[in-house]
């Protein structure tokens, strides 16, 4: 997912003694993959997910690991360990969280099994370091969004953000860590940008895996960078792993005009997002799930009533494993056409 | 004097106009694609340029509609645009106080709602061909009915069959129920024409506020019967213009003029030749289709590559 793979493969380097596969990127191969062994109507996650795990099995990996919950995201590992299971390949899948809780003494156990040396101490210790490099990552991220669209040399963030992940994959210590995060931000606000002072702003909200895995939303953010618009997307691993369930809570409270009770998934948060944004004055807001995601069909008509409300345009997409290229370009190209009109 | 070509090339028809500087429109066409845009667009200029003025010099070319990004190629065109911008454009310049655009093609239908001029919200189907004018067309061909008469038969039924408006596939089956019960003709036509409206208003137009004055276009406007279903199921006034299957190739028309410079276009594009070669890239697993596109054997453009392999010419 997106470049997340370098702080989980920090974290597991370091901690277990085995040897840590990173899977190929996602390409079409992935999807043809996932989509042939997966149900057809189920998430589309799934999917890309089951056709990365197959694609590890081949590439000699034993043990696998999922998480889960929320929403249909619950099921996954099992499904997909049966799946896998009856395809005749043989593995271990740890899954991390059961019954929406992450039990430490179970993790504990399942760690302990893979690696008899694993040292608790230093466990916790390399799992702070890579809490904070996603936090940090995570806070680069948001600003390469603002800025990426209007950058004077081609690929000048994207070459700098491959050379700081490089170097954080490298640290041992937070400290360290936190000073190179200084220094990378601070070259990344060097970077020669030619940005009007009224820019065209567009947030992202929607369901986290199509959100975050740009394989999987057909590029989106870098289309939208080259209209230059400035991007606003609130959902990332910091939120999903660490702020979670305080963004609820106060989304509860800040949008009480428009629900009551808690949501599944991340569609209470969407909704916060929809009102943060309209009132922060976006000029658009561009909402994307894959397809059949019930948590996000269940906030749709609300963020749909939110944005007529404060008559800020708003833009659904729905991505399956194989939706035309041509026909999400050509709506996202009038999206954008409408967005610049309304301005003038 | 000037004049600025729009092309508007869709799914099913090709449709070109050339106006004047006062968005005039000076000669206009409407051909099949046939599958085939780079024929009927040589087909279509032919048509045009035959008809159009010795003392005209063509001072830009805008080219719309899904095969857009090719045919401006195969032209050299100065504007090439979305369907959406091109339609609200077009429409504009008729009626400018224009609130909602319904407008249905052959693969395609979009809602766009406009105030003072602006394009406010849009929306276009998403995943299904249901409710467009393929199924219409499908479905005449299923009934033995010229597609042209299929808004007149529809006119005459007092007493429509209800058709699941939802899916195609249970329309269609819907359909082959009522007539093996019996039902006429043009009742099952004027049912057909029903479902069409309900479906488009329930996908596309779900959530959006229809203000009249209503101008609904695309080919399927030409149909009566849907006409007649949208005024009754709206309660509004629904306009159908006189030019209403050209209102994208004038958009677009509108659109190159606005950016024209000084370049004087050559419609000679009769001998031109022109190709598409396609090859898998084998690069990595992505195995991206690359598409070649040759004019006169000379290779001007590469599409389809997802990283920067094959991005030279």
């Amino acid at each position: 997912m997106g470049n997340y793979y370098i702080p989980a493969k920090y974290l597991l380097s370091h901690i277990v003694d085995a040897e840590i596969i990173i899977p190929p990127f996602i390409t079409a191969k992935t999807v043809e993959l996932g989509s042939k062994y997966s149900p057809d109507f189920v998430c589309t996650p799934f999917k890309y997910t089951l056709g990365t795990m197959i694609e590890s099995l081949e590439q000699g990996a034993s043990i696998l690991i999922q998480f889960g919950g929320g929403c249909r995201y619950g099921y996954y590992s099992e499904l997909q360990e049966q799946i896998l299971k009856d395809l005749g390949y043989k593995f271990e899948l740890l899954n991390l969280i059961t019954n929406g809780k992450a039990n430490i003494k179970r993790i504990y156990k399942m760690i302990k099994r893979i690696d008899k040396k694993f040292n608790i101490i230093k466990g916790l210790y390399y799992l702070y370091i890579t809490k904070n490099m996603v936090k940090y990552m995570d806070k680069i991220d948001d600003y390469v969004r603002k800025n990426i669209g209007f950058e004077v040399n081609k690929n000048s963030f994207d070459n700098l953000n491959k050379e700081m992940l490089d170097r954080f994959s490298k640290v041992n210590n937070p400290i360290n860590l936190y000073v190179l995060y200084k220094k990378y931000f601070r070259k990344f606000k060097k970077i020669n940008i030619k940005k009007p002072k009224k820019c065209l702003k567009v947030g992202v909200i929607g369901e986290l895996y199509t959100l975050m895995e740009p394989f999987s939303n057909y590029y989106l953010e870098k289309e939208l960078a080259s209209f230059n618009i400035e991007i606003k997307r609130f959902t990332n691993v910091n939120y999903l792993l660490f702020k979670n369930k305080k963004t609820i809570k106060k989304a509860l409270k800040k949008s009480k005009k428009y629900m009551k009770y808690k949501m599944g998934a991340d569609a209470s948060s969407n909704i916060y997002w929809t009102k943060y944004l309209c009132d922060k004055k976006y000029d658009g807001i561009i909402h994307i799930k894959s397809s059949f995601c019930t948590p996000e069909i269940g906030s749709m008509p609300i963020i749909d009533k939110i944005a007529s409300n404060y008559n800020v345009p708003i833009i659904y997409f729905s991505f399956d494993a194989n939706t035309s290229e041509v026909g999400i370009k050509t709506r996202l190209e009038a999206f954008y056409d409408m967005i610049e009109m309304r301005r003038q | 004097m000037n004049c600025y070509l729009g092309i508007d090339i869709g799914s099913i028809s090709t449709k070109g106009v050339i106006i004047d500087d006062n968005n005039k429109i000076i000669t206009s066409s409407y051909i099949w694609t046939e599958g085939n845009p780079v024929t009927s667009v040589k087909k279509l200029i032919n048509i045009l340029k035959n008809n159009l003025d010795k003392k005209y010099v063509v001072k830009g070319i805008g080219t719309t509609g899904s095969a857009r990004k090719l045919i401006g190629l195969l032209l050299d065109a100065n504007v090439v645009k979305n369907e959406i911008m091109a339609h609200a454009i077009g429409t504009l310049s008729i009626y400018p106080d224009v609130k909602t655009i319904l407008e249905i093609g052959g693969q395609d239908s979009k809602i766009i709602l406009l105030n003072n001029g602006i394009i406010t919200d849009y929306a276009m189907n998403t995943l299904c061909a249901a409710g467009t004018g393929s199924f219409l067309s499908s479905q005449a061909k299923r009934l033995n009915i010229n597609i042209e008469d299929f808004g007149n038969l529809a006119l005459k039924s007092n007493n429509p069959v209800k058709i699941a408006a939802r899916c195609t596939v249970f329309a269609e089956s819907d359909l082959i129920h009522k007539a093996q019960v019996g039902y006429k003709k043009e009742d099952i036509v004027a049912g057909l024409c029903k479902s069409i409206v309900l479906n488009y208003l329930n996908n596309v137009g779900k959530g959006k506020k229809i203000k009249s004055p209503v101008i609904f276009q695309g080919g399927v406007s030409k149909n009566l019967g849907v006409l007649k279903y949208f005024k009754e199921i709206l309660n509004t006034d629904v306009i159908v213009d006189p030019n209403s299957h050209l209102m994208g190739a004038l958009g677009i028309a509108i659109l190159s003029k606005k950016n024209s410079s000084n370049k004087i276009y050559d419609l000679n594009i009769q001998d031109v030749s022109f190709d598409t070669k396609a090859i898998d890239c084998g690069g990595c697993s992505n195995n991206c289709e690359i598409l070649r596109i040759y004019k006169d054997n000379k290779l001007i453009d590469i599409w389809g590559n997802r990283c920067d392999k094959y991005i030279k010419i």
